[in-house]
């Protein structure tokens, strides 16, 4: 029945594959502390894309270019590579006023039937993939989970304490860049899916389930990514056995209500971070 | 717009240029709303830099969105959606701070209600089809819109927040720069921070209806943060910050006036460019002065 749809085989299958990626970044995105920068990044990717149609280019490449752009300058407007959250909120404010400059541009060049445009890159429509999208999709997923593990040693080293970190000659300002620019491509992966502007909440619920459940990171990794990858499934079966609920809202809400479930059964933990 | 072609454009003479602005009833409007919420947004950004709870900010901003949606589902006035939502944001926000865990988890929740009120805002538009094609004005604003009614609701809010920061400004301040100490002082430091918040949230309420939700957030935190830039102290740093919200409002309603392009744009534009002209001028001048030390060590 629910696989019976081409469409819900093709959400399905780039929706896991975006709660792989989401889960196991937005994971190091908690533990330091960076969900701003995630903010930021997922509204950079609404002005790329609008950035795009305005002159008539590819959204995909537009939101990837504006992402990895905007996670590298984020980095560099940080003190230590890992952005301080007066000067994100800065650049990004910059950000959304160029995201109205050139939804001006499109919607006066190209009036005609295209008024949601704005609406579909904010919100997505994972409903709406084709098979092509799906591939690139999965693809880009499988990159940036493979860039990410390849990077998880020295990353939870740098990010549990630093100052110990470099001192060991691992390069914590280059990891820290390198991290913003693999958040990125996170975020312009998973806009296609959930929209810029609900893509936070699969980067921060699932992972800040995991950081309450668990002072392991490795375990807190995995679990993270199976969060993310369960909300992505209750929220589309929601959404299909629903019409009238929009898929990305369901998806959220999943995630939302699993962190307030691991909230809600456990008690706030005193135990400092462990890598093993 | 269709504003644009009633008028004779920027003639370079500045007078006439100046004449031509305040001949049109829906720019002296868009002025006098600009400049209110430049002052309440200076003021109370300044604190919120401070406390570095630009996220939070953020976060409020966002929720007036959902309150919009919801207020047009039920078919209340926005403004009480606005309201409403932005003063629940808050509580939970204060919730959030009060709880004071690690960074890591502030991070999560503030994150989380976010994506929550966005997921909200998204399902009550989604359920009301009618204001789909008007989400847009609902994320960016009417800036030329604005009526003379809105200015005297916009005013009224807006004495009653810098009000409400002018009488807690000592409290708040020293509970913002070291909370421990403050609260072994026997300042109220979590009212105090629950109240900041509110007021915060009333302020980007009333703001939002008329910037748009996603553009408070530029006049809030821009020249806030380059104010702190520019000097630590707070009663110079909040006139600053005062000053420059100003200016960008002002020369961005000039611009967009003679332009085809949105306000919203220029304002931000205008500010970043100041922020990062004084980071870069700082990085220049504390350069040149360890440079000029080292000569004379050398020496």
């Amino acid at each position: 029945m629910i696989f019976a749809h081409e469409f819900m085989r093709n959400a399905l299958l780039a929706g896991t594959f975006v709660g792989l990626a989401c889960g196991l970044v937005g994971y190091f995105v908690v533990l330091r502390a960076q969900v701003f920068a995630g903010d930021a990044l997922s509204h950079v990717a609404f002005t790329g894309g609008l950035a795009a149609a305005a002159f008539g280019l590819d959204i995909l490449a537009g939101v990837f270019a504006a992402t990895i752009l905007g996670g590298i300058v984020i980095g560099l407007l940080g003190d230590r590579a890992r952005g301080d959250d007066v000067a994100i909120g800065s650049f990004f404010a910059w950000s959304l006023g160029l995201g109205v400059l050139f939804l001006t541009i499109f919607t006066t060049q190209r009036s005609a039937g295209n008024g949601t445009a704005g609406v579909r890159v904010l919100f997505g429509s994972i409903f709406g993939l084709s098979g092509s999208d799906v591939r690139i999709s999965v693809a880009l997923s499988v990159v940036a989970c493979a860039l990410l593990l390849a990077i998880a040693r020295p990353l939870l080293f740098a990010t549990v304490d630093d100052a110990v970190a470099a001192a060991q000659g691992v390069p914590v300002r280059l990891l820290g860049l390198g991290f913003l620019a693999l958040l990125g491509l996170v975020a312009a992966q998973a806009t296609q899916a959930v929209g810029a502007l609900l893509l936070l909440g699969l980067l921060s619920a699932p992972a800040g389930a995991a950081h309450r459940l668990t002072a392991t990171a490795y375990v807190g990794l995995l679990l993270s990514t199976v969060f993310a990858v369960a909300s992505i499934w209750i929220g589309l079966t929601l959404s299909y056995v629903f019409p009238t609920l929009p898929p990305s809202s369901m998806i959220i809400s999943a995630a939302v209500g699993i962190y307030a479930l691991a909230l809600a059964t456990t008690a706030p933990r005193a135990r400092a971070m462990t890598i093993t | 717009m269709p504003e644009a072609a009633a008028f004779q454009g920027f003639s370079w003479n500045p007078i006439t240029d100046l004449h031509e602005l305040f001949a049109y009833p829906f720019m002296v409007n868009a002025l006098a709303a600009g400049t209110i919420v430049a002052v309440m947004a200076g003021v109370t950004g300044w604190f919120m830099v401070l406390r570095r709870q630009t996220f939070a900010g953020h976060t409020l901003s966002v929720i007036a969105f959902p309150g919009a949606a919801a207020a047009s589902l039920a078919g209340l006035p926005l403004a009480v959606g606005y309201f409403g939502f932005c003063g629940l944001g808050a509580l939970a926000l204060a919730g959030i701070a009060g709880t004071r865990r690690s960074l890591s988890a502030e991070s999560a929740a503030i994150g989380s209600l976010q994506a929550l009120a966005l997921a909200l805002g998204f399902l009550f538009v989604s359920l009301y089809h009618g204001v789909l094609n008007s989400l847009d004005s609902l994320l960016f604003g009417t800036f030329l819109g604005v009526t003379t009614d809105q200015v005297v609701v916009l005013l009224v809010v807006a004495i009653a927040a810098v009000g409400l920061v002018a009488i807690a400004a000592r409290p708040l301040f020293f509970a913002s720069v070291d909370a421990d100490v403050a609260h072994a002082a026997g300042v109220p430091v979590r009212a105090l921070g629950f109240g900041f918040l509110l007021v915060l949230g009333l302020a980007v309420a009333e703001t939002s209806q008329i910037t748009g939700a996603l553009l408070v957030f530029a006049l809030l935190v821009t020249p806030a943060a380059t104010a702190h830039r520019l000097t630590a102290r707070p009663v110079p740093g909040v006139i600053l910050s005062v000053a420059l919200a100003l200016a960008v409002t002002w020369l961005g309603l000039a611009l967009a006036f003679f332009s085809i392009y949105p306000v919203g744009f220029y304002v931000t534009s205008l500010s970043f460019g100041l922020y990062v002209l004084v980071r870069v001028g700082r990085a220049l001048r504390r350069r040149r002065r360890a440079s000029a030390r080292l000569a004379l060590e050398a020496a």
